[in-house]
């Protein structure tokens, strides 16, 4: 970005964001209908989520594993070859025509490399046609928020890395970075930092990179195929809630529960001390994409998992603030509450207008309407049962009744309310195709 | 004392149930007494979480407390104590899934509520369903997932257990993320609960009317 951007106004950022969103570099049309294809979805999508009238509905399907099960292959082989993966995806977008492009980035090879123990995959400890899966465990231990707290990235380095990959084992062995600041502290960081163990780790990180790098040579080829098409992509960043940063794949969801009654103050700290982090992830992947959208998948705030009181203690203020940082820097966080937020939608609606997008699964979205449909665009919420189980008219009868009450005056996008993964063929058609019809506004 | 002990632990007060257990041990009250109060207080702590008052992380904090009183007072207890149980549940995850969040808390709540709980773990083979069924001879089956694959493995685990002629021996109950009653007419499932605790209501009106 230039120069002046620090200088720039929030909305100006963001205008400049779009802008850069609208109009792709790099990007060679196939033909002016494609080039004003992808101008005109680009816009539905923007006015949807600035809470203005777009010329019809938005949507934007969460993909899952639908494309794999509809190209006809196993989940483990769209993880273990880039090439099919990528067909696999582009065949779903060039057959249902959704307004955004979504790609595949889980490539198998890599995490079978560095010894990945945070999940399971395909192949890797579940089978062939299961979705890759988190391991919740203690990964971080119940004394060691001073440690997080005192240096997060050496944190991280040295106790929490060496934990879930396990070739990095060896950087357990090294010593914090600020040792290393002078002369005669030389020798102990060499002592460590040159151990051979050290060299081992780096060149499993070697080969984990020749493989990344051919799966991210193909996944790009692939997309600016189908934007050259007409079709934008959506993501640009993404990142978290603080409490789910430690809760998911630190503390664990036993683990950072207990610690809101044992130890609430060094909870807190944590997540402050997370917060602006979070903001620097989602603002660099918004950066280097030159798209605007961050994704930000929420867990354990959600309805059941804590009362009103403790969302608004532990869960919203840092939430709050990583998508206040985000919007200041000209982006548009996509906070997607999975599960149920109907209890927290007064909480939430304590954000600048038009400045985010809420994606919701459960929630009641009549309810959401009334209370957010003022400040935020929302986004859902064709439940999993009837696109899995249902029928196309059942289908239709849902969408038509979310258009109705969710679409009415715009600042509405539509989709599953979690991802299509198992979904009927002829329903994602049925749910894609009415959408278009019926979504027309005016 | 041992009301104090109801209380300390119904509201959450860690240290101090800990406290006034290792205090009623050291007096020399009965060990089968101190449990006793425990589940008195784990009683109310499930009528808090039915009531919307209690979540999650009172929960564990229950459980953990539980643990640790049970862990202190073992040593001290004559023989194990025979608890009468109002009827069996064997629950686990369905085949490709490992999430075990929702279920631990059924789990627990099932356990508060005087059953015998047989619980499977997760990513459980419908066959392991069927062989637990048939050693355990439960009423209730409960069938956890989180993914939507779940749908399909609970269709097949239900299938597997009528091929192997017991459907009509047990009521089957399914729950979930992203569970409902359509998802319980694919499967073939006896009902649904839409939390934990209508799990524990299920299963208590089931086992009642027979």
């Amino acid at each position: 970005m230039d120069r002046e951007w620090g200088g720039l106004s929030p909305e100006a950022k963001l205008e400049k964001m779009f802008e850069s969103w609208l109009t792709p570099q790099g990007i060679d049309f196939i033909s002016s209908e494609a080039e004003k294809a992808y101008q005109e979805r680009v816009t539905r999508i923007k006015d949807a989520m600035q809470l203005r009238v777009p010329d019809r509905v938005p949507i934007i399907p969460y993909l899952g594993n639908f494309p794999a099960h509809y190209a006809g292959m196993t989940i483990q082989e769209a993880m273990y070859d880039a090439d099919r993966a990528c067909r696999a995806n582009e065949k779903f977008t060039f057959d249902f025509a959704p307004d955004a492009h979504s790609s595949s980035s889980v490539p198998g090879r890599v995490y079978d490399i560095i010894d990945y123990k945070l999940y399971v995959w395909p192949g890797h400890g579940i089978g062939p046609d299961t979705p890759f899966q988190c391991v919740e465990a203690e990964y971080m231990k119940a004394d060691e928020y001073d440690e997080l707290i005192q240096d997060p990235s050496d944190f991280w380095m040295r106790i929490y890395l060496p934990r879930v990959i396990g070739v990095l084992e060896p950087l357990s062995k090294l010593s914090p970075m600020p040792d290393m600041a002078e002369i005669v502290s030389l020798l102990g960081f060499i002592m460590r930092y040159g151990m051979p163990e050290i060299l081992g780790a780096f060149e499993y990180l070697v080969k984990a990179r020749e493989e990344a790098m051919k799966w991210g040579e193909v996944i790009s080829a692939s997309n600016k195929k189908v934007m050259k098409a007409g079709f934008p992509m959506l993501t640009g960043g993404s990142c978290k809630a603080p409490f789910d940063v430690l809760g998911d794949t630190l503390r664990g969801t036993r683990g950072i529960m207990l610690d809101m009654y044992r130890r609430p103050d060094k909870l807190l700290e944590a997540m402050e001390r997370l917060t602006p982090l979070m903001i620097n992830t989602a603002v660099s992947g918004g950066r280097s994409s030159a798209r605007p959208v961050v994704m930000m998948p929420l867990h354990k705030g959600a309805d059941g998992f804590m009362s009103d009181e403790q969302y608004k203690t532990f869960y919203w203020p840092t939430l709050r603030k990583v998508m206040l940082g985000i919007i200041d820097e000209g982006l548009i966080p996509i906070p997607f509450a999975e599960g149920c937020y109907n209890s927290r939608l007064e909480i939430i609606r304590d954000l600048p207008k038009g400045k985010v997008v809420w994606r919701f699964d459960d929630t009641d979205m009549s309810r959401a309407k009334e209370i957010l449909g003022d400040r935020a665009c929302i986004y859902g919420n064709v439940p999993a049962p009837i696109l899995d189980t249902g029928t196309p008219d059942e289908v239709k009868a849902y969408c038509k009744q979310l258009i109705d009450v969710a679409g009415k005056g715009g600042g509405f996008i539509l989709s599953p309310g979690s991802s299509l993964d198992m979904a009927k063929p002829e329903n994602v058609r049925a749910m894609i195709e009415f959408t278009k019809e019926y979504g027309m506004y005016g | 004392m041992a009301d104090d002990l109801v209380s300390a632990l119904a509201s959450m007060k860690e240290e101090e149930a800990l406290k006034i257990a290792g205090e009623m041990l050291d007096s020399g009250q009965d060990p089968v007494h101190i449990l006793e109060m425990c589940r008195k207080g784990m009683d109310i702590v499930g009528k808090r979480f039915e009531q919307g008052e209690y979540f999650l992380p009172e929960l564990m904090l229950a459980g953990e407390m539980l643990n640790q009183i049970s862990d202190m007072v073992q040593p001290k207890l004559a023989q194990t104590s025979k608890t009468e149980h109002l009827g069996k549940v064997v629950i686990g995850t369905v085949e490709g899934d490992i999430h075990d969040i929702g279920k631990n808390i059924v789990v627990f709540l099932l356990d508060v509520n005087g059953f015998e709980v047989f619980d499977l773990g997760v990513d459980v083979p419908a066959q392991k369903f069927v062989e637990a069924i048939n050693n355990v001879q439960p009423q209730v089956v409960g069938l956890s997932g989180f993914l939507t694959l779940a749908y399909g493995s609970m269709k097949r685990t239900i299938a597997a257990i009528k091929d192997a002629g017991l459907r009509d021996k047990v009521k089957i109950m399914i729950g979930g993320g992203q569970i409902n009653e359509q998802v319980k007419e694919y499967a073939g499932a006896d009902a649904y609960g839409k939390d934990a605790m209508a799990g524990v209501s299920l299963a208590k009106a089931w086992i009642g009317g027979k």
